[in-house]
């Protein structure tokens, strides 16, 4: 690991005034910390935001919105009740992704900033245009059976590994950051940026700003009722996603009245069309009706390698994901949360 | 630059110079403190080996820098009995054979320790598993290690029922 000078302020003014080229934002270091081992990222300077108070809090709004500063730990949003009870599907996201130690370190803003988990990314000796732009990409010959078939470019063809970020995507949360040039704030879907040409730029952050703060809508809460997140992955629970959807409806006895979807693992950014939600709404919750949702939603979809399974796979899962969205919020957190192996219509709360 | 960090250890103040941030809270444990109870695996955040308490809750000590964390409390497997004394979930992991080599058992141990105090996995069997799943053994003593935190789950429970009666 290249050496690096340490600091930590105790505001985020500080923070931004001290941030030049070369440095990074530290937040539970899960993931700076394990590429700056293997030598992918090497500031020269940490900037440790641990110690900002007002990075801290969780505060639920009136209205039914809410607003989660960048430093709540993953463990500590997903097991608030106030937070749970109101937006299920990011606690059962948060739940299924990495592990009850990385959950404990692991912060809102470093969950949103992670990394791809493309292992050619991870190697500093492989061809990689994110890492190192115009190097090339040694996943399109290689190990490529879990990257993107959707929004993917000759350039790149990974994917965003986030849990958190699916759900966050299909209830539209919006992203507070601040910088040099002040405070602005970045709906989520412009958030993570497709590879086009430039799949070196991952976020619409500028040079020095740092996400302060993550915020759902009044409307996010209307889903509480029916809300899911399902993760198809190659073991039950401590592995990434091969596709993952969060899927929500708001029922009228058995007409949909709005209906929110994501897909997860299949593109360098949540993957939703609203497009497809719309095919839904005044529609019974049926097989059917879910099947022209998903297609829609994969519509473009193909194969950036060996991984054409991806899309039939994604096909289903949305079937399956909204089918358990429309069976109901579980009363309590799965005891294998996201897991495609529970029954569809086990222990719900309210039907 | 040096940095000069206190800590609690096991119980034990302990002020330590680092002449270099890049020490991990694993490194600082086993090379400068002679902790050697807490192991190194992967390195990575994969295995769990390298599990301790830092203010009562369950982390990876090879993912956090030792820099970071001025003030806190750090628990190893080495400060987890009481003298001669095991706690519950060493002397459950002895009675169910939670472990075969023994090289991931104290990262297993801090961290049912953790999950337990953490209180949503309860005495489910499903519910452990899941929450156990960031340590992995090598050996594949699952079915001991379940059966180990599942029984000190209950035992350390039935200890304060009875406290409060
Ligand atoms: C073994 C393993 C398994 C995992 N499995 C999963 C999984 O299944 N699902 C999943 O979703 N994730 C998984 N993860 C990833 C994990 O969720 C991330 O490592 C974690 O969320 C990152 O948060 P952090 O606070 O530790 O970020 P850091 O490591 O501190 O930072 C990550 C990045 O974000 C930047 N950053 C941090 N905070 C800010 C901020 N406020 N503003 C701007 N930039 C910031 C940093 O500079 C860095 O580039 C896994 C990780 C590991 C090691
Ligand atoms: S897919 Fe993207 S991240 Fe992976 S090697 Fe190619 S350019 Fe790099
Ligand atoms: S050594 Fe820390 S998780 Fe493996
Ligand atoms: S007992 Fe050998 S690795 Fe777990």
């Amino acid at each position: 690991m290249k050496r690096f000078d340490y600091i930590r302020p105790v505001s985020v003014d500080d923070a931004v005034a001290a941030f030049r080229p070369g440095a990074a934002y530290l937040g539970g270091g899960t993931n700076l910390l394990d590429l700056m081992k293997i030598g992918v990222i090497q500031p020269d300077t940490l900037i440790d935001l641990g110690r900002i108070a007002e990075l801290g809090p969780i505060e639920m709004l009136p209205g039914g919105g809410a607003r989660v500063g960048a430093l709540v730990r993953n463990s500590d949003l997903a097991y608030d009740r106030a937070f749970a009870a109101a937006f299920p599907m990011v606690a059962e996201a948060i739940l299924a992704g990495a592990s009850g130690q990385l959950r404990n370190a692991a912060t809102v803003g470093g969950n949103l900033m992670q990394k791809t988990r493309c292992a050619y990314f991870q190697d500093p000796h492989s061809a990689c245009n994110r890492r190192e732009p115009g190097s090339g990409c040694a996943a399109r010959g290689g190990d490529n059976a879990n990257l993107a078939v959707l929004g993917w470019s000759d350039a790149c063809i990974a994917t965003n590994p986030s849990d958190m970020c699916v759900p966050l995507a299909a209830l539209g949360a919006v992203v507070e950051v601040q910088g040099p040039a002040g405070k602005r704030d970045i709906p989520i879907a412009d958030f993570h940026q497709l590879p086009g040409d430039q799949p070196e730029t991952e976020t619409a952050l500028q040079p020095g700003e740092l996400v302060i703060a993550i915020r759902l809508p009044t409307e996010a809460a209307d889903f509480a009722r029916n809300a899911r997140y399902l993760k198809v992955r190659e073991r039950t629970s401590f592995a990434f996603a091969l596709v993952s959807v969060a899927a929500a409806l708001k029922l009228d006895g058995q007409k949909i009245i709005a209906a929110r979807i994501a897909l997860g693992a299949v593109a360098a950014k949540p993957w939703r069309v609203t497009a497809a939600e719309d095919l839904l709404v005044g529609q019974a919750p049926t097989e059917e009706a879910f099947a022209r949702a998903a297609d829609a939603l994969l519509e473009g979809a193909r194969a950036s390698g060996d991984n054409g399974y991806k899309i039939e796979l994604a096909r289903r899962a949305v079937i399956r994901a909204l089918q358990m969205s429309a069976a109901g919020t579980p009363k309590r957190m799965p005891a294998l949360p996201a897991s495609p192996f529970g029954d569809v219509a086990e222990e719900h709360s309210h039907v | 630059m040096s940095y000069s960090i206190s800590l609690t250890v096991n119980g034990a103040q302990r002020r330590v110079q680092l002449d270099d941030p890049r020490v991990t809270l694993l490194d600082l444990l086993r090379e400068r403190l002679d902790l050697t109870g807490t192991k190194k695996g992967c390195d990575r955040g994969q295995c769990g080996a390298c599990t301790v308490l830092v203010d009562g809750r369950r982390i990876n000590s090879c993912l956090a820098l030792a820099v970071t964390l001025d003030g806190a409390d750090i628990s190893t497997i080495e400060g987890l009995a009481d003298g001669d004394t095991l706690h519950p979930v060493q002397a459950a992991f002895i009675e169910h054979d939670g472990f075969q080599c023994g090289y991931c058992t104290p990262g297993q141990i801090m961290s049912a320790v953790g999950l337990i105090s953490e209180g949503h996995a309860g005495d489910d069997p499903e519910r452990v598993r899941e929450g156990m799943s960031g340590n992995l053994c090598r050996c594949a003593a699952y079915h001991g290690i379940t059966e180990a935190v599942v029984d000190a789950t209950r035992r350390m429970a039935e200890t304060t029922e009875r406290k409060s009666a």
